[in-house]
């Protein structure tokens, strides 16, 4: 929006200032982010720029680091960790949520508020509230200490996202879809997976990338359900930081910057497809 | 309306036998309805919002569950049959078509559901996409057509699979007028070249008269009376109906003599006029006289000698090319019209001149108060 012909010197001092501020904002919030990316090529086992680096000398740069974190064997073990633990959390909270964001949509079903608020509570009770229940529940049934208790526990914080993402799909969801499907001879199973989950995909997969974002950078409820078996990325990198300050984190952490732009670029270019696809429907 | 009510044993296709319905367990939307419809008719469920039409829509084609009564399609029982497993085609109001499918892929749909071979799928998807003019657009998605194409698209999908029945819940009433009526007409062309039996919901009474072989004018959940359109416009039962259908002059007054057929009728403000007593049944009744505006004679010479006539006060006078429509004051109430046909040596009424004007008794017609 350009500046008007006709503003005031007040609201140009407010066009102007509020530019300001938003910068101001940018920055704070990736600047802390963006200076991890060079020095996790640092040549030195130091966090600070080396005198090398700040002269833009090759040889301050190297990629020991990601060689370290490819090579070590307690790294690798944490990516596998990682990598096992999160999609089977996010497969369990995206049929979990999706079936209960639709049954929730459904204006018959009775304390829908009320339900509604107990299946979302994970994302707003404090994350260690929620740690230190699931330990002695799941301790009590024997489930802490194991690959499933963690996958279980992941699952529970995702179920929110995928709940809120596909409950806003479904506000936009035809019903008169599902009643054309039923007409035109499709039981309800069919209907479900041929017409309603290809329309609210968009919702669905969203929350499902929020859902394993979630099981991947979660350290405080692995740190209670887990053992040292199920040992993830973040949790290494906690141990990482707390015993042997190596760079190696640094390493680690570009490469889920790397991950996430990727994922959120993924959401993007979904929610074009689904406008695309819903703002030239008749609804 | 004894020709509309069911009878168990007879050979209707779609039969309704006192079917309610009620959401809350309280008010019945639906009140003792009744209904009976042949083989490869067409019928109109016509009424005010809030009428109960599209709720026995809704039941016959199963998404709302009768709350007591009997549905029945070609002497069985379907009360107890989900929908998807009726075999009924229909044309919803907003098209529902699938977005994310191509407009080939919508009519594959139901198809696939009956597990039709590729070639035969493709010969029917091609025989119904012609028959509604859209042959050339199977590849295209929903959303990259018009209204009126994606209504064309909806129909055929309603028929590809060749039901009997096909229910159409006011399909027309998101289109244009002049798309409207072109397609009114191809609609009940397809019905009848087809053989299929309709039910056609709409509030748009002009759509119901041109297109239907039956009316049902449904009003506060029950049938007011079920006739063919030319019945229905010049013979209603009741008041309501003549207030709903078409334009319709009422006076009030209370029934003096019942004759011959005829009715004298003293209006409120004195006057005497001539009617048929339809649901009238003694002398002191009150009773509604209704009188279409084309059927009122302003010209003393055309009428009978001893036809009862109003004194009348022109008050506006609108030329609308075609016809004259011109309000008059009449026994106390302005909000009279008559309609003349703009012809050769036909009078242009002024507005504040007094005419005597008057009607053929059989088309006033003595209605309940």
């Amino acid at each position: 929006m350009a500046l008007a012909p006709y503003a005031t010197t007040g609201q140009r001092i407010w066009y102007y200032g509020f530019r300001v501020i938003c910068g101001l904002i940018f920055f704070f919030l990736i600047a802390p982010i963006l200076v991890i990316i060079p020095l996790s090529f640092n040549a030195q086992d130091f966090f600070t720029f080396t005198p090398k680096m700040l002269a833009l000398d090759p040889e301050g740069y190297s990629l020991k680091h990601y060689r370290d974190f490819f090579t070590s064997n307690d790294w690798q073990q944490a990516m596998w960790n990682s990598l096992k633990i999160a999609p089977a959390a996010t497969l369990i909270s995206v049929s979990l949520g999706t079936l209960a964001a639709i049954g929730l949509s459904q204006s018959h079903v009775p304390f829908r508020g009320a339900i509604m608020a107990i299946l979302i509570s994970p994302m707003i009770v404090p994350l260690i509230i929620s740690a230190a229940g699931m330990y002695f529940f799941y301790s009590r049934i024997g489930l802490q200490g194991t690959y499933f208790g963690v996958v279980l526990a992941h699952a529970a914080l995702g179920i929110p996202f995928v709940i809120i993402t596909v409950t806003a799909t479904l506000i936009g969801f035809d019903r008169s879809l599902t009643r054309a499907a039923a007409n035109l001879g499709a039981g309800p199973v069919r209907t479900f997976f041929k017409v309603q989950m290809p329309l609210i995909l968009p919702g669905v997969v969203s929350g499902g990338l929020f859902a394993f974002i979630t099981s991947f950078d979660e350290v405080v409820v692995v740190l209670f359900v887990g053992s040292a078996g199920q040992t993830t990325l973040p949790w290494q990198m906690f141990t990482g930081l707390r015993e042997q300050i190596s760079p190696t984190i640094l390493a680690v952490a570009t490469l889920l910057v790397g991950i996430s732009i990727l994922l959120l670029a993924m959401l993007e270019v979904l929610r074009r497809r689904s406008e695309r696809l819903r703002g030239l429907s008749p609804s | 309306m004894a020709d509309g009510t069911a009878h168990a044993g007879t050979d209707a296709f779609v039969e309704f036998e006192r079917v309610q319905k009620s959401y809350d367990g309280e008010t019945l939307v639906v009140k003792d309805l009744n209904l009976a419809m042949p083989k490869g008719e067409f019928l109109t469920m016509l009424g005010p919002s809030g009428s109960g039409k599209t709720t026995c829509l809704m039941m016959l084609a199963g998404f709302e569950t009768a709350t007591h009564g009997e549905i029945r399609l070609d002497g069985a029982p379907i009360n107890n049959i989900p929908p998807h497993k009726r075999g009924i085609g229909m044309v919803f109001q907003n098209y529902a078509l699938f977005p994310h499918m191509s407009v080939a892929e919508n009519l594959a749909f139901p198809l696939e559901v009956r597990q039709l071979g590729k070639s035969d799928r493709e010969a029917k998807i091609k025989r119904a996409l012609d028959m509604v003019q859209m042959g050339d657009f199977g590849g295209r998605r929903p959303a990259q057509l018009s209204g009126g194409q994606q209504q064309r698209v909806a129909l055929a999908r309603a028929l590809v699979f060749e039901p009997e029945l096909v229910l159409m819940d006011e399909p027309l009433g998101a289109l244009d007028k002049q798309l409207r009526e072109s397609l009114q007409f191809e609609i009940t062309n397809l019905a009848h070249e087809l053989g299929i039996t309709t039910v056609y919901v709409t509030h748009d009474q002009t759509e119901a008269l041109t297109m239907s072989d039956r009316v049902a004018v449904f009003d506060d959940g029950r049938i007011q009376q079920l006739a063919p359109p030319d019945e229905l416009y010049e013979s209603p039962q009741n008041s309501f109906v003549a207030q709903f259908i078409g334009e319709n002059n009422t006076l009030e007054g209370v029934v003096q003599e019942l004759k011959d057929g005829i009715a004298i009728v003293r209006l409120d403000d004195g006057g005497l006029i001539d009617a048929v007593p339809v649901n009238v049944a003694e002398v002191g009744e009150r009773t509604l006289v209704s009188i279409r505006p084309e059927r009122v004679e302003h010209k003393r010479e055309r009428l009978s000698p001893d036809a009862h006539t109003l004194k009348a006060e022109v008050l506006e006078f609108i030329y609308m090319g075609d016809q004259f429509r011109t309000r008059l004051r009449v026994a106390g109430r302005d909000d009279f019209i008559v309609k003349s046909r703009n012809a050769q040596g036909q009078d242009r009424l002024r507005p504040g001149e007094t005419v005597e004007i008057g009607w053929l008794p059989e088309d006033a017609r003595a209605l309940d108060a």
